[in-house]
């Protein structure tokens, strides 16, 4: 059995790149190693038993034009509870896929790429695109915007639909200048001018989602992006843009962002990951050399996220072996306001200090009532079979957080003769909230 | 970039000094939440009145997501541009309650008519800015940010809480999740949910949780921001319950013990049919309990959704007017004989209003300049601003004639009682004088 530091090094890890481990899985971690298990969590070859349960299938949403109110409403509520199943899919996966950290990137693409549902209006299309997020988690990130570039989803997210020669809507060549690629600053209005019209034409076929290129509404004319001209496509902008030193800093420091704590792209650590990230543009190496780079393990990346709601209500239901990805569940993340695939704007999600409002804390104390009267005599036994001096650091052990402060550990003593009560206690400690 | 909201914890003896120069309540939030301490039988409205201005007013500012359509809220009913442009869309003239030669009123907005006759209702017209974005999320963040240029992290109303005394009452935003108005750079509003507002499991559990947040003295800001999140929530908590459980419902059109609100993400066509006032309602007599109990709360945040009539406009459209009218008629006639009701000003607004012409689905796609409301016992009725012209028009939308900036300035001048430069990034309006 590895020393306690190395168990509370593999246990961050888990965190970090899962979506809360179990206390066995971090044993388990702990007998391999720091390096072994940073391998393991990047070899996705194996199967997934999540894989058994695939994503639910939804039809094209029939135009709207021409319908009665009556078909409307009908059309709106068979959304809704298509989102939920949706929804409730992909939770339930982050909850039980073999390769927790392929979960972790999609979702961290989609909060980058962030699309939202509430715009899009159609559940068959957002699926695609989780799909696709998948498939290129850990692939290539030229390929990876190129192909969110021509994704239905993104197209109607971000207007490119309606960006035609005659009319240039600029929402999508800004936005993947701002947010996907460059970061602000690394790019002026005449780049976002001539890249819109870069993408003029773009559209996709609405029942089969196949991007095709209208000619007539595309402009052929010359563009200048970045300071190279030519008769550029929307391909050709997307390569100028990830081909930059520039977007691999910033990539670079959205990713360590969500893995470790937040930088900007100017940040000496971000600087030196980048150089390499900027000769493959492997998405796959960068995650491994973040996760292998020394600030990674560093105190300041320990304490330097706050649990996401979909880590926490995920987190909190494998740790104690509950039912994931309920009603409860699904109703949790909206009230925190994570809800999958309605992020809140373009940006995506913010971090930290976004989920410390007075009402988050109100709904996890909530949850934490709940999750502490659901769990099973068997799941809880860590904690009723230990001493009542010992059930505060039993509850660590059971929900990975690495200690207790010690006015938590006086709290959780004060609790310590009903062991459901400690529990709820712990999940809403500063401990258990950072990630 | 991610938005954050970069909260400063203050720690230690400096945060209790700040509090304590606030006059804030200084009792332990273990005290305040169990309701002890020297003020436990004194009131909490006495606790914090603001020393700097006389009888500084409160604010209640109802935000309309979806994009509210303008032209059908306040009609220019005698404009042949108005009943051509909108076949089966367009109120006939003799629907409109009137209220000039020109313009009238929604049919269902009978309770602010009485508000108009009553010279308390302010109707300020063609409210807008500069280069209309038609986002919903881009033209919502620039009206909460009140920074049309760039992407601001901060809402105009949290930059002023960043300069007022530190009080975690000081602002609420009513749901779950704080809006971007709320959020400064260094402090937030707190946020309470309509729902239960109770810790659970009791006394004893609410004591154990005051000292796992209030002791916490561990590692990393972060941790401290959780704790201080806490211990923001046992606060609110106490002093909201506190007026609450003393304060009753005028009409009770809502219910604390009722469910919270959910959102729905696929917009107003799948909503419920609500009752007259609906959540909105439930929001605002939350709101109204708490200003005629005493609280010393300046600034409250609600919000009604569903305003994206893009199909079957008609029948979404006069459901939501109508709960609109039953929700701010309903509130402002409870606050009546009520010291602090007399204080109040309240104003609603929409991230945009709608095209002139009707699309071809009965609804109306995003627009830009609206109508905007102002009501209370302060306000001093009539028109302000002018009315668009509905034929000489910006690419089919209609030319503002009013920065909601300048509405800003009146708001955080006359009702609040501070410099409204600070809020407004530096920059001047001239107010629109409704006050």
């Amino acid at each position: 059995m590895a020393d306690t530091g190395d168990r509370d090094l593999i246990a961050h890890l888990l965190r970090r790149t899962g979506f809360g481990p179990t206390s066995a899985e971090v044993d388990a971690s702990a007998a391999g190693g720091y390096a072994a298990t940073v391998e393991r969590l990047l070899d996705w070859s194996g199967p997934d038993p999540a894989d058994a349960n695939p994503a639910p299938a939804f039809s094209p949403t029939p135009a709207r034009r021409g319908l009665t109110t009556a078909q409307l409403q009908a059309l709106a509520r068979q959304r809704q509870a298509d989102l939920t199943s949706l929804t409730t899919w992909w939770v339930r996966r982050m909850a039980t896929s073999s390769h927790p950290l392929r979960e972790k990137l999609t979702w961290f693409w989609h909060g980058h790429f962030a699309t939202s549902v509430a715009k899009v209006q159609r559940v068959d299309l957002m699926a695609a695109q989780n799909a696709t997020l998948r498939s290129m988690a850990g692939g290539n990130f030229p390929s990876l915007t190129l192909a969110i570039a021509k994704d239905p989803a993104m197209m109607i997210w971000l207007d490119t639909i309606t960006d035609v020669a005659a009319h240039p809507n600029e929402n999508f060549a800004r936005e993947c200048m701002e947010l996907f690629t460059l970061g602000i600053g690394n790019y002026t209005e005449n780049d976002v001018k001539d890249a819109a019209r870069a993408f003029t034409g773009w559209k996709f076929n609405p029942l089969t989602g196949a991007f095709m290129v209208l000619p007539r509404q595309h402009d052929d004319g010359t563009k200048t992006v970045l300071g190279q001209t030519g008769v550029w496509g929307g391909e050709d902008v997307v390569r100028i843009l990830t081909a930059t030193d520039a977007s691999a800093r910033f990539v670079t420091s959205r990713l360590w962002s969500h893995f470790a704590y937040p930088v900007t792209p100017s940040d000496p650590v971000v600087v030196d990951l980048a150089a390499g990230f900027a000769r493959d543009h492997d998405i796959t190496g960068l995650t491994r050399a973040i996760l292998l780079h020394p600030m990674f393990t560093s105190g300041t990346a320990r304490t330097g996220l706050v649990k996401q709601p979909v880590e926490w209500v995920v987190g909190t239901a494998r740790a104690l072996g509950l039912t994931p990805a309920t009603p409860t569940d699904i109703g949790a993340l909206r009230a925190l306001g994570e809800e999958p695939f309605a992020p809140p704007n373009v940006g995506g999600w913010p971090q930290n200090q976004y989920w410390l409002t007075t009402a988050s804390m109100l709904t996890r104390l909530r949850l934490a009532t709940l999750a502490a009267a659901d769990v099973s005599d068997a799941a809880l036994a860590p904690l009723t079979d230990a001493a009542p001096a010992d059930r505060p650091s039993a509850a660590a052990r059971l929900l990975s957080v690495p200690s207790w402060g010690a006015p938590t550990a006086a709290a959780l003593a004060s609790a310590a003769a009903t062991p459901r009560r400690l529990l709820a206690l712990a999940l809403v400690s500063p401990e258990y909230t950072l990630a | 970039m991610p938005r954050t909201t970069r909260r400063r914890f203050l720690a230690g003896a400096a945060g209790l000094g700040a509090a304590a120069a606030a006059g804030y309540a200084a009792r332990s939030p273990l005290e305040r939440a169990l309701g002890l301490g020297r003020q436990a039988t004194t009131p909490p409205l006495t606790a914090a009145q603001p020393s700097s201005t006389a009888t500084p007013g409160i604010l209640v500012l109802v935000t309309l997501y979806g994009g509210n359509d303008g032209l059908n809220t306040v009609i220019p009913y005698g404009d042949a541009a108005y009943q051509g442009g909108r076949p089966g869309l367009a109120h006939a003239p003799n629907d409109v309650i009137r209220l000039d030669p020109t313009l009238g009123l929604h049919p269902a907005l009978t309770g602010l008519k009485g508000l108009w006759d009553a010279h308390r209702l302010a109707i300020v017209l063609g409210v807008g800015y500069p280069d209309p974005n038609r986002s919903h999320f881009r033209s919502m963040d620039i009206w909460q940010s009140a920074v049309p240029e760039t992407d601001e992290p901060t809402g105009w109303l949290g930059r002023w809480l960043d300069a007022q005394p530190r009080d975690p009452m000081r602002a609420l935003g009513l749901g779950a999740t704080l809006p971007l108005l709320l959020q400064g750079a260094d402090v937030a509003a707190s946020s309470i949910p309509t729902g239960r507002l109770a810790i659970p499991g009791g006394a004893s559990q609410t004591s154990l949780f005051s000292s796992l947040e209030t002791t916490y003295r561990g590692e990393g800001a972060l941790a401290a921001m959780v704790a201080e999140s806490g211990n923001d929530l046992l606060a609110v908590l106490h002093d909201v319950s506190t007026i609450l459980s003393t304060s009753p419902s005028v009409s009770s059109p809502g219910n604390l013990e009722a469910p919270g609100p959910t959102t729905s993400v696929t917009g107003s066509a799948s909503a419920p049919a609500a009752p007259a006032g609906g959540e909105l309602g439930a929001q605002l007599d939350v709101v109204s309990r708490l200003i005629r109990g005493g609280a010393p709360t300046q600034v409250y945040s609600v919000s009604l959704g569903g305003f994206d009539t893009h199909a079957g406009e008609r029948t979404t459209h006069d459901r939501l007017m109508a709960e609109l009218d039953a929700a701010l008629s309903g509130f402002l006639a409870g606050l009546a004989g009520s010291p602090a009701g007399e204080r109040v000003v309240l104003a609603t607004y929409s991230e945009f209003g709608r095209r002139v012409a009707a699309n071809a689905s009965g609804g109306t796609d995003h627009g830009t300049a609206a109508p905007l409301f102002v009501a209370g016992p302060r306000v001093k009725g009539g028109f302000y601003g002018s009315q668009p012209s509905l034929t000489d028009l910006d690419q089919g939308d209609l030319k503002y004639s009013t920065d909601f900036r300048a509405v800003y300035t009146t708001l955080i001048g006359d009702v609040l009682g501070t410099d409204p430069s600070k809020a407004l990034n530096g920059k001047t309006f001239t107010p629109v004088p409704f006050l």
